[in-house]
């Protein structure tokens, strides 16, 4: 049956438009406890600018966040604080566990570190590394965004319907997931190359 | 004669001091445990040292030549001749316990809190004797050499938050 629209009228799913605003307006929860935390201060500044990808509003009370980076090693001790934190911030609300102290422990498997948060609280997103790059936590919150598109329901009913998670972009056009080098690698490869020309 | 000298001296003849020795120019006495505070109160008002710089312990256990287990380290500084001096104690099990000294010096609180916490150590007369560092529900002691570098479970069995409950 066609229904005719006028101009200004677009049809799309509740979900779509809910996830799309909150895609687009992810409040940080800057959780940073070690290196990684001067990485995530990095990403903010002018030079990665965060702002770009709609994340810039680092808020530090839980109760205006609705992701939380946790960025650095987190200790038996500050775990508590950690799930409090986490509980307090409003659904939806989602986690990057950033560098590989947070999400393995990392080189602490002493006694009183935590080997990977999301033990203890859930985690959406991983960042490898040591500590990580800006552009790292920035394609790993662009990843959150495809998320979030693919899979968050308006009512937060996502776990009952299952949906699937999307395949990350980045790991599409990596040479190793894929066998061959996607054309745009190919293009970054035999191009003057974006790192040296700054 | 440096004040140090003069402490020497002075509880050698008092029969205090087990062992003395020198690294550097700094002076360490070796005394009994049961003498400890006895010993510190007369640095304090007798030698005019007026800061307890540092409380600390090492653990001496598979350590070649080493008779004691436990070995306790109490750093003193007088401020006013800027003179050092270093008072060892020397405990074993199961007497792992010593006077308090935060009746002479309100430092003492915290670094004998730490002592405790990481060696287990117990200070007799210690105003408020409680974990410093780990989580009050901690039972080990994990700066002791017998104890795992990787604990024994106790970063593992902590309450979860599932994404449901959260």
């Amino acid at each position: 049956m066609a229904v005719d629209l006028p101009d200004n009228v677009v049809v799309t799913r509740l979900d779509t438009l809910a996830s799309w605003c909150r895609k687009n307006s992810l409040w940080p929860m800057p959780f940073a406890t070690a290196c990684c935390g001067i990485e995530l201060m990095a990403t903010g500044a002018s030079r990665h600018d965060l702002a770009r990808f709609g994340a810039e509003v680092f808020r530090f009370t839980p109760r205006q966040c609705d992701l939380m980076i946790v960025a650095g090693r987190v200790v038996m001790k500050m775990l508590p604080v950690l799930q409090r934190i986490w509980q307090q911030m409003h659904e939806p609300k989602w986690c990057i566990s950033m560098g590989a102290c947070c999400s393995s422990g990392g080189v602490f498997d002493t006694y009183a570190v935590v080997q990977g948060i999301d033990r203890f609280v859930p985690v959406d997103m991983y960042i490898p590394g040591c500590p990580p790059r800006p552009e790292q936590l920035i394609q790993a919150i662009i990843d959150l965004q495809d998320l979030i598109t693919a899979r968050e329901t308006t009512m937060g009913t996502e776990a009952e319907i299952g949906r699937p998670e999307p395949p990350k972009r980045a790991l599409l056009e990596l040479p190793i997931i894929s066998g061959q080098p996607s054309s745009s690698m190919r293009s970054a490869a035999s191009g003057s190359g974006g790192h040296g020309d700054r | 004669m440096a004040i140090v000298d003069d402490v020497l001296q002075t509880l050698q003849q008092d029969g205090e001091v087990v062992d003395s020795s020198r690294f550097r120019g700094d002076l360490r006495i070796v005394i009994r445990p049961e003498s400890l505070k006895r010993v510190a109160r007369r640095m304090q008002t007798e030698w005019g040292f007026d800061v307890l710089i540092d409380v600390t312990c090492v653990d001496y256990l598979h350590y070649e030549g080493a008779r004691d287990r436990f070995g306790l380290v109490y750093s003193f500084l007088s401020s006013e001749a800027m003179e050092r001096l270093w008072l060892r104690v020397f405990l074993n099990e199961p007497e792992l316990e010593v006077d308090s000294l935060v009746p002479l010096y309100e430092s003492a609180n915290w670094m004998e809190r730490e002592v405790y916490d990481l060696f287990g150590i117990r200070f007799r007369g210690h105003p408020d004797l409680r974990r410093i560092l780990l989580p009050e529900a901690f039972t080990d002691h994990p700066l002791r050499k017998d104890y795992p570098l990787q604990g024994r479970g106790e970063r593992h069995h902590l309450p979860v938050v599932t994404r449901g409950e959260s």
